[in-house]
Protein backbone atom coordinates (compact mmCIF):
# COMPACT_ATOMS: atom_id res chain seq x y z
CA UNK A 1 0.00 0.00 0.00
CA UNK A 2 1.32 3.71 -0.72
CA UNK A 3 2.17 5.45 2.20
CA UNK A 4 2.78 8.37 0.37
CA UNK A 5 0.08 11.09 -0.53
CA UNK A 6 0.48 14.13 -3.12
CA UNK A 7 -0.92 17.42 -1.56
CA UNK A 8 -1.30 20.95 -3.24
CA UNK A 9 -2.51 23.57 -1.06
CA UNK A 10 -1.45 27.36 -0.09
CA UNK A 11 0.49 28.35 3.07
CA UNK A 12 0.31 31.94 3.78
CA UNK A 13 -0.72 32.70 0.50
CA UNK A 14 1.73 30.66 -1.80
CA UNK A 15 0.90 27.60 -3.26
CA UNK A 16 2.61 24.73 -2.11
CA UNK A 17 2.94 21.45 -4.17
CA UNK A 18 4.01 18.63 -2.01
CA UNK A 19 4.07 14.31 -1.34
CA UNK A 20 4.26 13.59 2.33
CA UNK A 21 4.07 10.30 4.22
CA UNK A 22 0.63 10.08 5.20
CA UNK A 23 1.33 9.80 8.72
CA UNK A 24 3.32 13.11 8.75
CA UNK A 25 1.06 15.74 10.42
CA UNK A 26 0.41 18.97 9.18
CA UNK A 27 2.90 20.85 11.83
CA UNK A 28 5.61 18.56 10.73
CA UNK A 29 4.89 19.11 7.08
CA UNK A 30 4.97 23.13 7.97
CA UNK A 31 8.09 22.79 9.98
CA UNK A 32 10.42 20.32 8.13
CA UNK A 33 8.99 20.89 4.18
CA UNK A 34 8.57 24.06 4.33
CA UNK A 35 11.01 25.26 6.49
CA UNK A 36 8.43 27.06 8.57
CA UNK A 37 9.45 27.16 12.22
CA UNK A 38 7.32 29.16 13.62
CA UNK A 39 4.20 26.35 14.87
CA UNK A 40 5.72 24.56 17.79
CA UNK A 41 5.99 21.27 18.41
CA UNK A 42 4.59 20.33 22.15
CA UNK A 43 3.12 17.60 23.43
CA UNK A 44 1.73 16.30 20.00
CA UNK A 45 -1.42 15.30 21.43
CA UNK A 46 -3.78 17.87 21.80
CA UNK A 47 -3.24 19.02 24.94
CA UNK A 48 -0.63 21.95 25.09
CA UNK A 49 -1.63 24.46 22.19
CA UNK A 50 2.12 25.17 20.62
CA UNK A 51 1.00 24.00 17.12
CA UNK A 52 -2.27 26.61 16.70
CA UNK A 53 -2.19 27.10 12.93
CA UNK A 54 -5.11 28.72 10.84
CA UNK A 55 -6.66 26.34 8.13
CA UNK A 56 -9.29 27.79 5.72
CA UNK A 57 -10.02 30.99 8.39
CA UNK A 58 -10.31 28.72 11.57
CA UNK A 59 -7.36 27.63 14.27
CA UNK A 60 -6.81 23.82 14.50
CA UNK A 61 -4.05 21.99 16.57
CA UNK A 62 -1.11 21.35 13.98
CA UNK A 63 -0.49 18.08 15.44
CA UNK A 64 -3.99 16.85 15.44
CA UNK A 65 -4.73 17.01 11.12
CA UNK A 66 -2.52 14.61 9.05
CA UNK A 67 -0.95 17.32 5.93
CA UNK A 68 -2.97 15.02 3.64
CA UNK A 69 -6.32 16.44 5.15
CA UNK A 70 -4.75 19.66 4.57
CA UNK A 71 -5.12 19.23 0.44
CA UNK A 72 -6.60 22.12 -0.69
CA UNK A 73 -6.59 24.12 2.56
CA UNK A 74 -5.67 27.85 2.69
CA UNK A 75 -3.20 27.46 6.11
CA UNK A 76 -2.07 30.53 7.36
CA UNK A 77 0.66 30.50 10.31
CA UNK A 78 2.68 32.88 12.80
CA UNK A 79 5.06 33.87 9.86
CA UNK A 80 1.70 34.94 7.64
CA UNK A 81 -0.04 36.58 10.15
CA UNK A 82 3.03 38.91 10.98
CA UNK A 83 4.14 39.53 7.58
CA UNK A 84 0.75 41.17 6.57
CA UNK A 85 0.86 42.97 9.97
CA UNK A 86 -2.75 41.61 10.78
CA UNK A 87 -1.67 40.78 14.33
CA UNK A 88 0.76 43.97 14.42
CA UNK A 89 -1.09 45.65 17.43
CA UNK A 90 -1.53 42.24 19.22
CA UNK A 91 2.22 41.61 19.30
CA UNK A 92 3.32 45.17 19.92
CA UNK A 93 0.93 44.94 23.33
CA UNK A 94 2.65 41.33 23.92
CA UNK A 95 6.06 42.99 24.36
CA UNK A 96 5.16 46.03 26.14
CA UNK A 97 3.07 43.76 28.56
CA UNK A 98 5.99 41.44 28.93
CA UNK A 99 3.45 38.82 27.95
CA UNK A 100 5.94 36.20 27.19
CA UNK A 101 8.90 35.06 28.75
CA UNK A 102 10.94 31.63 26.79
CA UNK A 103 8.07 32.43 24.05
CA UNK A 104 7.49 29.04 22.98
CA UNK A 105 3.50 29.35 23.28
CA UNK A 106 3.30 32.69 22.19
CA UNK A 107 2.58 32.11 18.37
CA UNK A 108 -0.07 29.65 19.17
CA UNK A 109 -1.58 32.31 21.67
CA UNK A 110 -0.96 34.62 19.49
CA UNK A 111 -3.08 33.15 16.84
CA UNK A 112 -5.69 31.97 19.24
CA UNK A 113 -6.07 35.35 20.52
CA UNK A 114 -6.24 36.57 16.84
CA UNK A 115 -10.01 34.27 16.71
CA UNK A 116 -10.85 35.56 19.92
CA UNK A 117 -10.87 39.18 18.61
CA UNK A 118 -13.03 37.95 15.46
CA UNK A 119 -15.26 35.90 16.77
CA UNK A 120 -15.88 37.79 20.11
CA UNK A 121 -14.53 41.64 20.12
CA UNK A 122 -16.06 42.42 23.59
CA UNK A 123 -15.02 39.13 26.04
CA UNK A 124 -14.49 39.84 29.00
CA UNK A 125 -11.54 38.97 31.15
CA UNK A 126 -12.77 35.38 32.44
CA UNK A 127 -13.77 35.32 28.48
CA UNK A 128 -10.29 35.78 26.78
CA UNK A 129 -9.12 32.75 29.72
CA UNK A 130 -11.67 30.54 28.34
CA UNK A 131 -10.19 30.72 24.98
CA UNK A 132 -6.79 30.83 25.71
CA UNK A 133 -7.39 27.25 28.21
CA UNK A 134 -6.36 25.72 25.14
CA UNK A 135 -3.37 27.45 25.10
CA UNK A 136 -0.70 26.22 27.55
CA UNK A 137 2.11 28.93 29.28
CA UNK A 138 4.40 27.91 31.39
CA UNK A 139 6.43 30.90 32.46
CA UNK A 140 3.70 33.97 32.74
CA UNK A 141 0.91 32.72 34.47
CA UNK A 142 -1.57 34.67 32.00
CA UNK A 143 -2.02 37.67 33.63
CA UNK A 144 0.33 39.61 31.42
CA UNK A 145 -1.09 37.89 28.42
CA UNK A 146 -4.85 38.81 29.26
CA UNK A 147 -3.48 42.22 29.53
CA UNK A 148 -2.24 42.80 26.12
CA UNK A 149 -5.58 41.03 24.84
CA UNK A 150 -7.33 44.19 26.53
CA UNK A 151 -4.67 46.29 25.81
CA UNK A 152 -4.59 45.53 22.40
CA UNK A 153 -8.64 46.12 22.12
CA UNK A 154 -8.37 49.93 23.60
CA UNK A 155 -5.76 50.48 20.53
CA UNK A 156 -7.76 48.95 18.08
CA UNK A 157 -10.66 51.01 19.06
CA UNK A 158 -12.81 47.72 18.62
CA UNK A 159 -14.48 48.10 22.02
CA UNK A 160 -16.42 50.96 21.50
CA UNK A 161 -17.60 52.24 25.19
CA UNK A 162 -15.81 50.07 27.07
CA UNK A 163 -12.24 51.21 25.28
CA UNK A 164 -11.96 53.73 27.15
CA UNK A 165 -12.58 51.06 30.58
CA UNK A 166 -10.08 48.52 29.20
CA UNK A 167 -7.60 51.42 28.70
CA UNK A 168 -7.53 52.78 32.40
CA UNK A 169 -7.03 49.59 33.95
CA UNK A 170 -4.17 48.88 31.61
CA UNK A 171 -2.66 51.84 33.03
CA UNK A 172 -3.22 51.02 36.60
CA UNK A 173 -1.42 47.55 36.39
CA UNK A 174 1.44 49.27 34.24
CA UNK A 175 1.54 52.22 36.92
CA UNK A 176 2.10 48.80 39.71
CA UNK A 177 4.27 47.06 37.70
CA UNK B 1 5.68 10.79 19.52
CA UNK B 2 5.00 9.96 15.75
CA UNK B 3 2.49 7.85 14.56
CA UNK B 4 3.71 4.08 12.52
CA UNK B 5 3.52 4.44 8.96
CA UNK B 6 -0.22 3.95 7.75
CA UNK B 7 -2.04 4.08 4.31
CA UNK B 8 -4.09 7.08 3.09
CA UNK B 9 -7.36 6.87 1.28
CA UNK B 10 -9.97 10.17 0.79
CA UNK B 11 -13.74 8.49 0.50
CA UNK B 12 -15.69 10.90 -1.73
CA UNK B 13 -18.92 8.50 -1.09
CA UNK B 14 -20.66 6.16 1.46
CA UNK B 15 -20.02 3.86 -1.09
CA UNK B 16 -15.88 4.34 -1.21
CA UNK B 17 -15.70 3.87 2.97
CA UNK B 18 -18.04 0.51 2.23
CA UNK B 19 -16.06 -0.95 0.13
CA UNK B 20 -12.65 0.41 1.88
CA UNK B 21 -14.11 -1.26 5.11
CA UNK B 22 -14.52 -4.32 3.15
CA UNK B 23 -10.87 -4.67 1.76
CA UNK B 24 -9.50 -3.81 5.43
CA UNK B 25 -11.85 -4.60 8.10
CA UNK B 26 -10.11 -4.43 11.59
CA UNK B 27 -7.20 -2.34 9.99
CA UNK B 28 -8.63 0.42 8.62
CA UNK B 29 -9.65 3.77 11.07
CA UNK B 30 -12.50 6.38 9.76
CA UNK B 31 -11.22 9.36 10.50
CA UNK B 32 -13.37 12.11 10.94
CA UNK B 33 -12.38 15.41 12.63
CA UNK B 34 -9.18 13.27 13.94
CA UNK B 35 -9.44 15.32 17.80
CA UNK B 36 -9.20 11.79 19.13
CA UNK B 37 -7.97 9.68 16.50
CA UNK B 38 -4.41 11.38 15.44
CA UNK B 39 -3.58 11.61 19.83
CA UNK B 40 -3.68 7.97 19.98
CA UNK B 41 -2.04 7.62 16.42
CA UNK B 42 1.07 9.98 17.43
CA UNK B 43 0.81 8.01 20.80
CA UNK B 44 1.16 4.20 19.07
CA UNK B 45 -2.01 3.45 21.07
CA UNK B 46 -3.45 2.69 17.46
CA UNK B 47 -1.60 1.58 14.72
CA UNK B 48 -3.95 1.18 11.85
CA UNK B 49 -3.18 -0.06 8.42
CA UNK B 50 -5.15 2.78 6.35
CA UNK B 51 -6.75 5.86 7.36
CA UNK B 52 -10.01 6.40 5.93
CA UNK B 53 -10.60 9.91 5.77
CA UNK B 54 -14.53 10.71 5.41
CA UNK B 55 -13.77 14.25 5.69
CA UNK B 56 -14.72 14.93 1.37
CA UNK B 57 -18.05 13.54 1.48
CA UNK B 58 -20.98 15.61 0.56
CA UNK B 59 -24.14 15.39 2.77
CA UNK B 60 -22.72 14.40 5.85
CA UNK B 61 -22.28 17.99 7.46
CA UNK B 62 -25.53 19.75 8.49
CA UNK B 63 -28.30 20.18 10.87
CA UNK B 64 -31.62 20.64 9.56
CA UNK B 65 -34.95 20.67 11.24
CA UNK B 66 -36.85 17.45 10.79
CA UNK B 67 -40.30 18.37 12.40
CA UNK B 68 -39.77 16.81 16.03
CA UNK B 69 -36.26 16.04 15.66
CA UNK B 70 -33.27 18.39 15.09
CA UNK B 71 -30.93 16.08 12.85
CA UNK B 72 -26.93 16.38 12.65
CA UNK B 73 -25.32 15.07 10.97
CA UNK B 74 -22.08 12.81 11.90
CA UNK B 75 -19.31 15.05 10.16
CA UNK B 76 -20.83 18.36 11.71
CA UNK B 77 -18.21 20.20 13.24
CA UNK B 78 -18.71 21.27 17.18
CA UNK B 79 -18.16 24.77 16.30
CA UNK B 80 -21.34 24.23 13.99
CA UNK B 81 -23.25 22.88 16.72
CA UNK B 82 -21.71 25.49 19.03
CA UNK B 83 -23.11 28.34 17.02
CA UNK B 84 -26.65 26.78 15.92
CA UNK B 85 -29.72 28.64 16.26
CA UNK B 86 -31.71 25.01 16.00
CA UNK B 87 -29.66 23.65 18.52
CA UNK B 88 -29.86 26.51 20.82
CA UNK B 89 -33.60 26.23 20.93
CA UNK B 90 -34.47 22.65 20.45
CA UNK B 91 -31.62 21.22 22.37
CA UNK B 92 -30.52 23.23 25.25
CA UNK B 93 -28.65 20.46 26.91
CA UNK B 94 -26.20 19.93 23.70
CA UNK B 95 -26.21 24.05 23.55
CA UNK B 96 -25.09 23.73 26.79
CA UNK B 97 -22.49 21.36 27.06
CA UNK B 98 -20.75 22.50 23.40
CA UNK B 99 -18.45 25.24 24.92
CA UNK B 100 -16.87 21.94 27.43
CA UNK B 101 -16.19 20.18 24.84
CA UNK B 102 -12.20 20.45 25.03
CA UNK B 103 -10.78 24.35 23.01
CA UNK B 104 -11.87 26.61 20.21
CA UNK B 105 -9.29 24.95 18.22
CA UNK B 106 -10.24 21.56 18.43
CA UNK B 107 -14.01 22.14 18.39
CA UNK B 108 -13.59 23.70 15.29
CA UNK B 109 -12.44 20.71 13.72
CA UNK B 110 -13.93 17.92 15.63
CA UNK B 111 -17.22 16.90 14.71
CA UNK B 112 -20.29 16.03 16.30
CA UNK B 113 -20.53 12.42 15.36
CA UNK B 114 -16.72 11.28 15.50
CA UNK B 115 -17.40 12.26 19.10
CA UNK B 116 -20.61 9.63 19.56
CA UNK B 117 -18.95 7.18 17.44
CA UNK B 118 -15.92 7.18 19.39
CA UNK B 119 -18.00 6.06 22.58
CA UNK B 120 -15.03 8.06 25.28
CA UNK B 121 -17.45 7.63 28.34
CA UNK B 122 -15.90 10.72 29.75
CA UNK B 123 -17.16 12.74 26.51
CA UNK B 124 -20.16 14.63 27.14
CA UNK B 125 -22.16 14.41 23.94
CA UNK B 126 -22.68 10.54 24.64
CA UNK B 127 -24.01 11.13 27.87
CA UNK B 128 -26.32 14.19 26.29
CA UNK B 129 -27.80 11.52 23.52
CA UNK B 130 -28.93 9.11 26.09
CA UNK B 131 -30.31 11.77 28.52
CA UNK B 132 -32.32 12.94 25.47
CA UNK B 133 -33.22 10.02 23.51
CA UNK B 134 -31.60 10.29 20.84
CA UNK B 135 -31.70 8.28 17.62
CA UNK B 136 -28.53 7.15 16.04
CA UNK B 137 -28.20 6.69 11.82
CA UNK B 138 -26.06 4.14 10.74
CA UNK B 139 -25.35 2.72 7.04
CA UNK B 140 -23.47 0.16 5.79
CA UNK B 141 -23.59 -1.44 2.38
CA UNK B 142 -26.93 -3.46 2.56
CA UNK B 143 -28.85 -0.23 4.10
CA UNK B 144 -29.21 1.76 6.91
CA UNK B 145 -30.29 1.07 10.12
CA UNK B 146 -31.16 3.10 13.36
CA UNK B 147 -30.50 2.70 16.90
CA UNK B 148 -31.89 4.11 20.18
CA UNK B 149 -28.86 6.08 21.96
CA UNK B 150 -29.83 4.19 25.04
CA UNK B 151 -28.65 0.71 22.94
CA UNK B 152 -25.78 2.46 21.22
CA UNK B 153 -23.43 2.32 23.74
CA UNK B 154 -21.88 -0.89 24.44
CA UNK B 155 -18.57 -0.22 26.39
CA UNK B 156 -15.37 1.67 26.66
CA UNK B 157 -14.80 3.16 23.14
CA UNK B 158 -17.34 -0.12 22.14
CA UNK B 159 -20.73 0.98 20.07
CA UNK B 160 -23.73 -0.82 18.18
CA UNK B 161 -22.05 0.24 14.49
CA UNK B 162 -21.49 -3.14 13.30
CA UNK B 163 -18.48 -4.35 10.87
CA UNK B 164 -18.68 -2.49 7.32
CA UNK B 165 -21.12 0.57 8.90
CA UNK B 166 -20.40 4.11 9.97
CA UNK B 167 -22.20 6.28 12.11
CA UNK B 168 -23.93 9.00 9.41
CA UNK B 169 -26.21 11.41 11.63
CA UNK B 170 -27.53 11.81 15.04
CA UNK B 171 -31.72 12.72 15.54
CA UNK B 172 -31.89 14.66 18.59
CA UNK B 173 -35.89 15.09 19.86
CA UNK B 174 -36.70 18.53 20.23
CA UNK B 175 -37.76 19.57 24.13
CA UNK B 176 -41.19 19.64 24.71
CA UNK B 177 -43.19 21.86 26.42
CA UNK B 178 -42.79 21.76 30.56
CA UNK B 179 -39.26 20.05 29.85
CA UNK B 180 -35.97 21.63 30.83
CA UNK B 181 -32.58 20.50 30.69
CA UNK B 182 -29.46 20.57 33.29
CA UNK B 183 -26.01 20.21 32.04
CA UNK B 184 -22.73 20.54 34.47
CA UNK B 185 -19.50 18.71 34.40
CA UNK B 186 -16.48 19.24 37.15
CA UNK B 187 -12.82 19.91 35.42
CA UNK B 188 -9.77 20.99 37.31
CA UNK B 189 -9.08 22.73 33.67
CA UNK B 190 -11.79 24.13 31.58
CA UNK B 191 -11.84 22.34 28.84
CA UNK B 192 -10.32 19.32 29.89
CA UNK B 193 -11.74 16.18 30.07
CA UNK B 194 -14.41 16.12 33.27
CA UNK B 195 -14.12 14.32 36.25
CA UNK B 196 -17.52 13.63 36.25
CA UNK B 197 -20.66 15.24 34.66
CA UNK B 198 -24.24 15.53 35.07
CA UNK B 199 -27.13 15.57 31.63
CA UNK B 200 -30.37 15.97 33.65
CA UNK B 201 -33.62 16.03 31.66
CA UNK B 202 -36.80 17.13 33.24
CA UNK B 203 -40.06 17.35 32.85
CA UNK B 204 -42.16 19.93 35.72
CA UNK B 205 -45.38 20.23 36.85
CA UNK B 206 -44.94 23.66 38.07
CA UNK B 207 -42.41 23.45 41.17
CA UNK B 208 -42.72 19.91 40.92
CA UNK B 209 -40.64 17.55 39.08
CA UNK B 210 -42.02 14.96 37.21
CA UNK B 211 -40.73 12.67 34.51
CA UNK B 212 -36.27 12.72 35.00
CA UNK B 213 -33.68 10.96 33.60
CA UNK B 214 -30.20 11.88 35.19
CA UNK B 215 -27.25 10.69 33.04
CA UNK B 216 -23.70 10.78 34.26
CA UNK B 217 -20.72 10.56 32.37
CA UNK B 218 -16.97 9.53 33.81
CA UNK B 219 -19.06 7.17 35.77
CA UNK B 220 -18.72 4.05 34.23
CA UNK B 221 -17.33 2.14 31.02
CA UNK B 222 -20.13 3.98 29.18
CA UNK B 223 -22.79 7.11 29.80
CA UNK B 224 -24.67 6.04 33.35
CA UNK B 225 -28.25 6.13 33.78
CA UNK B 226 -29.42 6.42 37.73
CA UNK B 227 -33.31 5.81 37.35
CA UNK B 228 -33.65 4.55 41.12
CA UNK B 229 -32.46 8.06 42.34
CA UNK B 230 -34.55 10.29 39.12
CA UNK B 231 -37.30 8.22 40.50
CA UNK B 232 -37.29 10.18 43.92
CA UNK B 233 -38.10 12.90 42.31
CA UNK B 234 -41.19 12.49 40.67
CA UNK B 235 -43.64 14.75 42.04
CA UNK B 236 -41.46 16.04 44.84
CA UNK B 237 -40.12 20.16 44.91
CA UNK B 238 -36.98 21.01 45.55
CA UNK B 239 -35.84 21.02 49.18
CA UNK B 240 -32.49 20.66 51.42
CA UNK B 241 -33.98 17.47 52.56
CA UNK B 242 -34.45 16.28 48.67
CA UNK B 243 -30.95 17.29 48.00
CA UNK B 244 -29.94 15.12 50.91
CA UNK B 245 -31.84 11.43 49.81
CA UNK B 246 -30.67 12.17 46.54
CA UNK B 247 -26.63 12.08 47.32
CA UNK B 248 -27.40 9.15 49.61
CA UNK B 249 -29.35 7.57 46.96
CA UNK B 250 -26.50 8.14 44.38
CA UNK B 251 -24.05 6.83 46.77
CA UNK B 252 -25.93 3.14 46.41
CA UNK B 253 -27.08 3.24 43.30
CA UNK B 254 -23.46 4.40 41.07
CA UNK B 255 -20.36 2.60 41.08
CA UNK B 256 -17.94 4.49 39.64
CA UNK B 257 -14.11 3.68 38.74
CA UNK B 258 -11.29 4.86 40.25
CA UNK B 259 -8.80 6.63 38.26
CA UNK B 260 -5.57 9.37 38.73
CA UNK B 261 -8.30 11.89 39.25
CA UNK B 262 -10.53 10.90 41.85
CA UNK B 263 -11.05 7.47 43.32
CA UNK B 264 -14.64 6.08 43.39
CA UNK B 265 -16.06 7.44 46.73
CA UNK B 266 -15.17 10.98 45.64
CA UNK B 267 -16.77 10.57 42.36
CA UNK B 268 -19.96 9.04 44.41
CA UNK B 269 -19.71 12.51 46.60
CA UNK B 270 -19.35 14.67 43.51
CA UNK B 271 -22.80 12.66 41.77
CA UNK B 272 -24.61 14.21 44.72
CA UNK B 273 -22.84 17.90 44.18
CA UNK B 274 -23.76 17.77 40.76
CA UNK B 275 -27.75 16.79 41.07
CA UNK B 276 -27.67 19.56 43.99
CA UNK B 277 -25.76 22.20 41.59
CA UNK B 278 -27.87 21.21 38.86
CA UNK B 279 -31.33 20.92 39.81
CA UNK B 280 -31.48 23.82 42.39
CA UNK B 281 -31.83 26.36 39.47
CA UNK B 282 -33.90 24.33 37.03
CA UNK B 283 -36.26 24.23 40.12
CA UNK B 284 -36.24 27.75 40.22
CA UNK B 285 -34.47 27.44 44.05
Amino acid sequence: MDKNVDISLTVNGEKITKRVEARTNLVDFLRYDVGLTGSHVGCEHGVCGACTIRVDGRIVRGCLMAAAQADGADVWTIEGVTETGEIRALQDAFVERNALQCGFCTPGMLLTIAELMERKPDASRDEIREYISGNYCRCTGYQAIVDAVEMTRGTMGRMGASAGKTGASVGRKGASA
Amino acid sequence: MKPAPFGYARAATLDDVFSLLAEHGDDAKIIAGGQSLMATLNMRLSEPEILIDINRIDGLAGIEDTGDTIRIGAMTRHVDVEESHLVATHAPMIAAAMEHIAHPAIRNRGTFGGSIAFADPAAELPACAVALEATMHVAGKGGTRDIAATDFFKGLYETAVGEGEILTAVSVPKIAAGWKSGFMELARRHGDYAIMGLCAHLQFDGAKFGDTRLIFFNAGDRPVSAPQTAALLNGQSWSGELSEKLSASLKEELDPPDDLNADGPMRKHLAGVLVKRTLAPLAGA
